[in-house]
């Protein structure tokens, strides 16, 4: 199928490794992966502060480049909730409330989508480590992500999967919050990196670069003994 | 405008925009709300067995995990040795204890000085007392709790003051749930209700230092139910 | 005087770096969190019963005149006296009016989170009666002369030897920093107040329309003394409290108790109907309710976060909130805390005063995942935020997503602001970490990754 890759802002900048792995993951798999080119955010920070009408003025550029899309894989869970859950929201009462009700049974994060879409849990991947999940909030609880994930890892050869105490507890980023608060936000990144290392697991994995960047961000800082990688970034590696 | 016409006006005129259904979308928004009945309830709430025999288990294993002590009396006979055997092992010196088939003949099983509060008395005397003797509307098994109110366990204070409570039931009180413990009340005492209704559940309790559990916080430290 | 907002800042900065506060608090909930999920399995349908709760308290909420009119009508036939109390300072003067009248000199409370929001206590004490909070928690903090810190659990932050220091100090008794000797000493002390009592005053968990009483959970016995010694009886109700029928609480009354504490249920659930009855040997000769509003029917009014009046107070949202976990219930500095008092606060106090609390959140949700009345609490953060936002703008934020808008949706500018960054960056290792460096926020505690090489785009654009 012709699948829209969405790649969000963070990712284009800090990470576009994870958008190639899903890119290349995908094609393998015999699809056919578009970009759009304009939008490179899904107004999330405008929202999430509370200026709907300038989230608006992103939102939309990215329901029309969205338009007639046959699926929407978005390479986050904070911005999956975001157009799936959120758009309706944002939009309602306003004249592309329809086309945002329209979009969001479309959208998928970019492990729910190979495991519920496409049934797919076996990529033939190798990752011989002992990793930890990060289970980030909006995949977990808008998205209903717990499940794809682990299906995906425990199929890669190799790998160990130990759950960490705090798997589900947030850490920290919050978009704006972890600028707004950041002497709150770093206390839960800390508690979050406790947590992980308590596991002994050479690797937290996550479906969210963006709680990524806040729990390496501390890790560099502070010289743990853990790193961060991406999902896709697992998948990827044969 | 009185107070209470003036807080109903701004209700009313605060409530005439309706608001969605809670768990729905907008969109799918139903009209009016579900309420449940007792089978809806009992579809949800923790599961309580069918027969009489896997009520008493569950209440009884609930009354040991809450440190309440319960026994099973095979009738009044065994009462009068019961009650006996604990005065001796507790030290009592003067009970509490309010009229009735049960608590009577607790009371002249007893032998001791007895605050009876069927009739006005002095609550530094009742505070005096070891032990509260009471009967009680029904024995819950989804809980394991006892149900008084102020009319059948002689008064509010009594079965909360002294630092035992001893709770008197027959097996006939048994009920399995809090929806047939509330229906019980309905039918008891629809036509006037007592001032105090009461399930307890287990001897007072407090987890508030360092959330460490101490019995004993205000109300009785003990508490010991003798179903016959 | 510094405002609510800053005052948050300095005291979350400060606690959120206590690791101590950190590791008190993350051990309580850790042992409260393992009894709640076992409550929560025990349920045949857990989330069918959240539904069930949830829709019951949509009826009571949106028909509450209806069922406020028969809940006073029926506790009225028994002999109690309602009174409607509009503002806090209304329900202030009615109780020290019902005081006076009963010339009491000692005052004994069982807890009541109403009771902290007008005040109450302060306006007895400063009236000149001697006012005893029962509840062994609030009995310590009072003592210590400090707000609860927690809805259900006021003295979570202290530890044994903070409590011994002030049964030493206030009580002349400590005999050691063991709790159950600790408890001891409370209970003789209190015991001796329920007795001299002239006026019990209590709050209450829910109101029920359909037999006119009110419903008190506690586990400590000290509402069921309030409630049954002095020879009168005042509780003080939120408005919002009211469920339609008895056998509403055979639901209500576990979920309150799994959430709250992790029990089945708590040790005494006890409803009130009236003063002593006729017949009745015992009980408060007098009996009175007082109704409270104090702005919950503005937020009655507001349909979009009505729901929020469906909370029964169980405290669950704070214990799974990891901004409460980390700045603990006083740096929020009013009566409700946590993710609820977050949502309300800014209601009931002001929005530009309070809007703070909203914004004080990663909005990750646990706290409407967790609510056994499915408010959607993380929602309501939202939308205050947007209320707050078009009430008082913030106009550097309002150019500055503004200025975004075109940067995010057009390529080129995108492009051009990518190259520009990798620039800022270089540069920005100059400031890293200093008073000057733009990203301070971000980078005085953790650091900040570089723009790739090559970004996604940039790639993309290499392959068509």
């Amino acid at each position: 199928m012709k699948v829209t890759l969405f790649i969000p802002c963070f990712i284009d900048l800090f990470y576009p490794q994870v958008g190639v792995a899903m890119a290349r993951i995908l094609e393998r798999l015999g699809h056919t992966v578009v970009c759009p080119e304009g939008p490179a955010c899904c107004g999330q920070p405008a929202f999430n502060t509370g200026y709907w009408d300038e989230s608006r003025e992103v939102a939309i550029k990215v329901l029309e480049s969205l338009q007639g899309a046959e699926v929407v894989v978005i390479a986050s869970g904070s911005c999956g909730a975001m157009m799936k859950v959120f758009y309706p929201e944002l939009f309602a009462g306003t004249k592309h409330e329809a086309m945002a009700r329209e979009l969001a049974p479309k959208c998928y994060e970019f492990s729910a989508f190979l495991v519920n879409k496409l049934g797919v849990t076996d990529l033939g991947a190798r990752f011989p480590h002992k990793v930890t999940f990060h289970d980030g909030c909006h995949g977990l609880r808008e998205l209903n992500n717990k499940r794809p994930p682990r299906e995906l890892m425990a199929k890669v050869r190799g790998l160990e999967l130990v759950e960490m105490g705090a798997a589900e507890t947030c850490c920290g980023f919050g978009g704006t919050f972890s600028a707004k608060f950041p002497m709150i936000s770093t206390a839960m990144g800390e508690v979050k990196c406790a947590s992980a290392l308590e596991t002994s697991a050479e690797y937290i994995v996550s479906c969210d670069s963006s709680c990524l960047m806040q729990i390496q961000g501390l890790i560099d800082r502070q010289h743990k003994p853990i790193k961060t990688i991406h999902l896709a970034e697992i998948l990827i590696q044969q | 405008m009185s107070d209470r016409d003036n807080m109903l006006a701004r209700i009313r005129e605060a409530l005439s925009v309706a608001a969605p259904l809670p768990g729905h979308d907008h969109a799918t928004a139903r009209e009016t709300p579900v309420l449940s009945d007792i089978a809806d309830q009992r579809r949800v709430l923790p599961a309580v067995g069918q027969s009489f025999d896997e009520q008493l288990a569950l209440f009884r294993a609930n009354a040991t995990e809450l440190r309440a002590d319960f026994r099973l009396l095979n009738g009044v006979e065994a009462l009068a040795a019961e009650l006996n055997g604990l005065r001796v092992a507790e030290g009592w010196q003067r009970a509490a204890s309010h009229s009735g088939d049960l608590t009577g003949a607790a009371c002249r099983a007893l032998g001791l000085p007895v605050l009876l509060t069927d009739q006005a008395f002095d609550k530094r005397e009742l505070a005096a007392c070891d032990v509260g003797v009471t009967g009680c509307d029904a024995l819950v098994a989804q809980t394991g709790s006892v149900l008084v109110t102020s009319r059948s366990s002689g008064g509010r204070a009594l079965s909360v003051l002294p630092p035992h409570h001893v709770v008197l039931a027959r097996r006939a009180q048994l009920v399995p749930d809090l929806p047939a413990a509330f229906a019980l009340l309905k039918a008891k005492y629809g036509g006037g209700y007592p001032s105090m209704i009461s399930f307890i559940t287990g001897p007072s309790r407090t987890g508030d230092i360092e959330r460490i559990l101490v019995l004993g916080a205000h109300g009785p430290k003990k508490l010991t139910i003798l179903c016959l | 005087m510094s405002t609510p907002a800053a005052q948050f800042n300095q005291d979350a900065r400060r606690l959120s770096a206590d690791l101590r506060h950190r590791q008190t608090i993350q051990t309580a909930m850790g042992k409260y969190e393992v009894a709640r999920d076992q409550r929560k399995v025990a349920f045949q349908d857990w989330q069918a019963a959240r539904q069930m709760a949830a829709e019951t308290k949509w009826e009571a909420v949106n028909h509450l005149d209806r069922h406020l009119e028969q809940f006073v009508r029926n506790i009225e036939a028994r002999g109690a006296k309602v009174h409607w109390a509009g503002t806090d300072q209304q329900a202030r003067d009615l109780i020290l009016g019902i005081l006076r009248e009963k010339n009491a000199r000692v005052i004994v409370k069982s807890k009541a989170m109403t009771s902290e929001e007008i005040h109450l206590n302060e306006a007895m004490e400063h009236a000149g009666y001697e006012v005893v909070e029962s509840d062994l928690g609030e009995f310590i903090v009072q003592l210590r002369e400090e707000p609860p810190y927690h809805i259900v659990f006021p003295a979570m932050h202290l530890t044994r030897d903070e409590i011994k220091d002030v049964f030493q100090r206030k009580l002349g008794d400590a005999p050691s920093n063991n709790p159950e000797e600790l408890t001891m000493v409370a209970r003789r002390v209190l015991r001796e107040k329920y007795l001299q009592a002239d006026v019990g005053i209590t709050g209450a968990n829910f109101a029920i329309a359909e037999t006119g009483m009110l419903s008190i959970t506690e586990n400590e016995g000290n509402a069921r003394l309030t409630a049954a010694l002095p020879r009168t009886m005042i509780t003080l109700v939120g408005i919002e409290k009211v469920l339609p029928r008895l056998d509403d609480l055979a639901l209500f009354l576990p979920m309150l108790s799994a959430m709250g504490t992790g029990q089945t249920l708590s040790c005494y659930n006890t409803l009130y109907g009236g003063p002593r009855q006729p017949g009745e040997t015992d009980g408060p000769e007098e009996y009175h309710v007082v109704l409270l509003d104090n702005h919950r029917t503005a937020l009655l009014a507001d349909a979009e976060q009505r729901d929020s009046l469906h909370c029964i107070r169980c405290g669950a949202c704070l214990n799974v909130c990891p901004i409460f976990r980390n700045v603990g219930g006083h740096t929020y500095g009013t009566t409700y805390c946590g993710p609820i008092g977050a949502v309300i606060t800014p209601n009931l106090r002001g929005l530009d005063d309070w809007k703070h609390l909203s914004y004080a959140s990663s909005l990750c949700g646990a706290c409407s995942e967790t609510c056994p009345v499915k408010i959607n609490l993380h929602h309501h953060l939202l939308q205050n935020r947007r209320n707050a936002s078009r009430q008082k703008p913030s106009w550097w934020q309002k150019i500055a997503f503004k200025a975004f808008a075109p940067v995010a949706t057009r390529p080129a500018l995108w492009s051009l602001v990518t190259k520009m960054g990798r620039l800022g960056q270089k540069l920005h290792g100059l400031v890293k970490s200093s008073r000057l460096d733009p990203a301070y926020a971000w980078t005085k505690t953790r650091d900040l990754p570089p723009i790739a090489q090559q970004t996604f785009k940039e790639w993309w654009r290499t392959r068509s």
